[in-house]
């Protein structure tokens, strides 16, 4: 039985002791976490925190705002290209560069929020998902952008080189830890934002236009906020994508990357930050790690290869992680289509009421 | 000049003429009703007056600014709030939030206020306190207290009509405007029902129009009553006035109610 006291719990980040006592547990873990992974292993973190960062802006769209999006793909691109270009042909610093390029990727968010005005359902989805594609083609011809060969990123610099104060991370693992603390801060402001004023009108537009209307709230205003605080996410993580790799081109940002970030939210559980958190780190790993060496899997493993090659597919034997990937979002979508947040609440219930 | 005054609305979709040259004057802390059968146009005179849908002619005025043409946002923050015959609530949101919703317009926070809500003592929490307290005097007053923290899909639809009926006061409305509140509610909720509607103007100092097709509920409580028919005036006045007309009986209660 939770007992309150004042209003402010209601709001509190850390609603009790217990929540507050495993969120130091599992940051305690994250940051322990590369002294026992091997560089490829703190490189899939990299990109497990990158997209938990998508996933998360990503969710305040499509979940809470209930505004369908398949082109995030195209603001991630922005972010990544933007960031680097910032920092190589300006000469600015690591963190004016991304967060100029979020903004930027913002600003396109509340562009193509103004057509979402008018557009809802499958014909958001498809307007969305042309946006996606046409930032990928206009960065493939552009010059600037380095055509279809790409860029490469400089090295991360996250001092102020200009004023002699230089701090370079070299290493993946140093990576992970800036891009660590910046996922921590950007999942913490969406739950502030989802808790406050603007996160509940999000909710408002997608239960109900005309409820929502008449309590005074602007429509064009929230929902082209809302694409822009996605956009914005979607442009972080960009930035910190691009030294992750270290070397992308236009294609990287393809449009099943866009589908795989709707995806990931929709497995996590439409409209909670926990679960965004949750479907991108199942589907990055199921994606980059799961069945990546399938010949090594004791007893079966020279049988699944033989098996792929002769009958799933012409080009070998990387479909294994497409295979599970599908099977995994079929098996979500008919048993918890609340996604992983769905169950996870099935649970804490169980045990809340046990043993009756 | 009246504190709210509706003069030759005219609406039609199509052929039909769903409100045709209504006008009427509502003061001050006044409850004023409007009844009619099914499709006479009652409801469709609250959507022209809440701006979701425009008139064709005529003019809606609340302390002397005109309401016609501007967006329901915009309507809702001059101080007119309204619940729906059909209830229009935010479904996957607890009745708190949904309460808080109420106090939109009231609130100042933006999108980076919220983000850096870090410790009670931020401005945003500060705000987000200070409202919840308004919010918890409206559940106190409804006797929503047990349902507080349930999401509204769930709720029964009597409560689902007051957590609407609260978060319309939430939003301390000048007028309000109650489309059939105590339709799907056994007698004890009824009952209930006209006790707050009344406090609502005493204590609240709301102007209410209210659609109702409860008779009893309409009779013990309003000030003045306005019954149409297809679209058009029959009467406007007293409410035992309006109950003796001819054609309200004949138009509303049934031919046999004359006997």
């Amino acid at each position: 039985m939770d007992m309150k006291r004042s209003y402010y719990e209601d709001i509190e980040l850390f609603g009790s002791g217990t929540v507050l006592f495993w969120a130091i547990i599992l940051l305690a873990g994250l940051l322990a976490a590369p002294f026992f992974a091997t560089q490829y292993h703190v490189y899939l973190f990299n990109l497990i925190l990158v997209h938990i960062i998508v996933a998360v802006g990503l969710n305040i769209l499509v979940g809470s705002t209930g505004q369908i999006a398949l082109g995030h793909g195209g603001f991630f691109a922005i972010g990544a290209f933007v960031t680097v270009l910032l920092m190589t042909k300006l000469q600015l610093p690591f963190f004016v560069a991304l967060l100029g390029s979020a903004f930027i990727a913002a600003f396109f968010g509340f562009l193509l929020g103004l057509p979402a005005l008018r557009l809802e359902g499958p014909y958001l989805a498809i307007a969305t998902l042309a946006f996606g594609l046409a930032i990928m083609h206009i960065i493939g011809h552009m010059e600037l952008f380095g055509g279809r060969t790409g860029l490469s990123a400089p090295p991360l610099d996250i001092g102020i080189p200009q004023l002699g104060f230089s701090w370079v991370l070299h290493s993946q693992v140093s990576k992970y830890y800036l891009i660590l603390a910046i996922t921590v801060g950007m999942v913490l402001f969406a739950i502030n934002i989802l808790k406050t004023k603007a996160g509940r009108a999000f909710v408002a537009i997608r239960d109900s236009e005309i409820a929502a209307e008449v309590i005074g709230i602007n429509l064009a205003v929230y929902k082209t906020l809302a694409f822009a605080v996605s956009a914005f996410y979607a442009g972080i993580a960009g930035g910190l994508y691009a030294f992750v790799l270290g070397f992308f081109d236009p294609f990287t940002f393809n449009l099943i990357l866009s589908v795989i970030f709707l995806v990931m939210v929709v497995v996590g559980g439409l409209g909670s930050v926990m679960g965004a958190i949750a479907g991108a780190t199942l589907i990055t790993y199921l994606m980059y790690d799961l069945f990546k060496n399938v010949g090594e899997v004791p007893v079966v493993g020279d049988l699944l290869v033989s098996f792929s090659r002769q009958w799933l597919t012409v080009s070998g034997i990387d479909n294994f992680n497409l295979i599970a990937l599908g099977l995994v979002m079929i098996g979500i979508i008919i048993f918890e289509p609340l996604g992983i947040f769905g169950a996870w609440i099935r649970v804490k219930k169980y045990w809340k009421t046990w043993p009756f | 000049m009246a504190f709210f005054n509706v003069a030759h609305l005219h609406i039609s979709f199509g052929g039909l003429k769903a409100v045709n040259n209504i006008s009427f004057d509502v003061q001050r802390n006044e409850i004023f009703s409007i009844i009619g059968p099914n499709g006479s146009g009652k409801t469709t005179i609250f959507n022209l007056i809440s701006g979701i849908y425009r008139p064709d002619e005529g003019r809606i005025v609340l302390e002397g600014e005109n309401m016609v043409g501007k967006t329901p946002d915009r309507i809702a923050r001059k101080g007119i709030a309204r619940t729906f015959q059909n209830i229009e609530l935010f479904a996957n949101a607890t009745v708190m939030d949904n309460l808080m919703l109420g106090r939109h317009i009231h609130m100042r926070t933006g999108i980076f206020g919220g983000a850096f809500m870090f410790g009670s003592r931020s401005r945003a929490a500060r705000e987000e306190v200070a409202h919840r307290e308004k919010v918890e005097r409206i559940i106190d007053f409804l006797e929503l207290q047990s349902v507080r923290d349930q999401f509204v899909g769930g709720l029964a639809y009597g409560k689902r009509k007051l957590v609407e009926l609260g978060r319309a006061l939430a939003m301390e409305p000048k007028v309000m405007l109650l489309d059939e509140p105590s339709a799907g509610m056994n007698t004890e909720e009824k009952d209930d029902l006209t006790i707050w509607i009344k406090d609502i103007r005493d204590d609240f100092q709301v102007t209410i129009l209210l659609i109702e097709h409860d008779m009893n509920m309409i009779m013990g409580i309003s000030d003045r009553v306005l019954a149409m028919n297809q679209g058009r005036e029959i009467i406007q006045g007293a409410p035992g006035e309006v109950q003796r007309h001819p054609e309200v009986i004949k138009a509303y209660l049934g031919e046999e109610a004359i006997a």
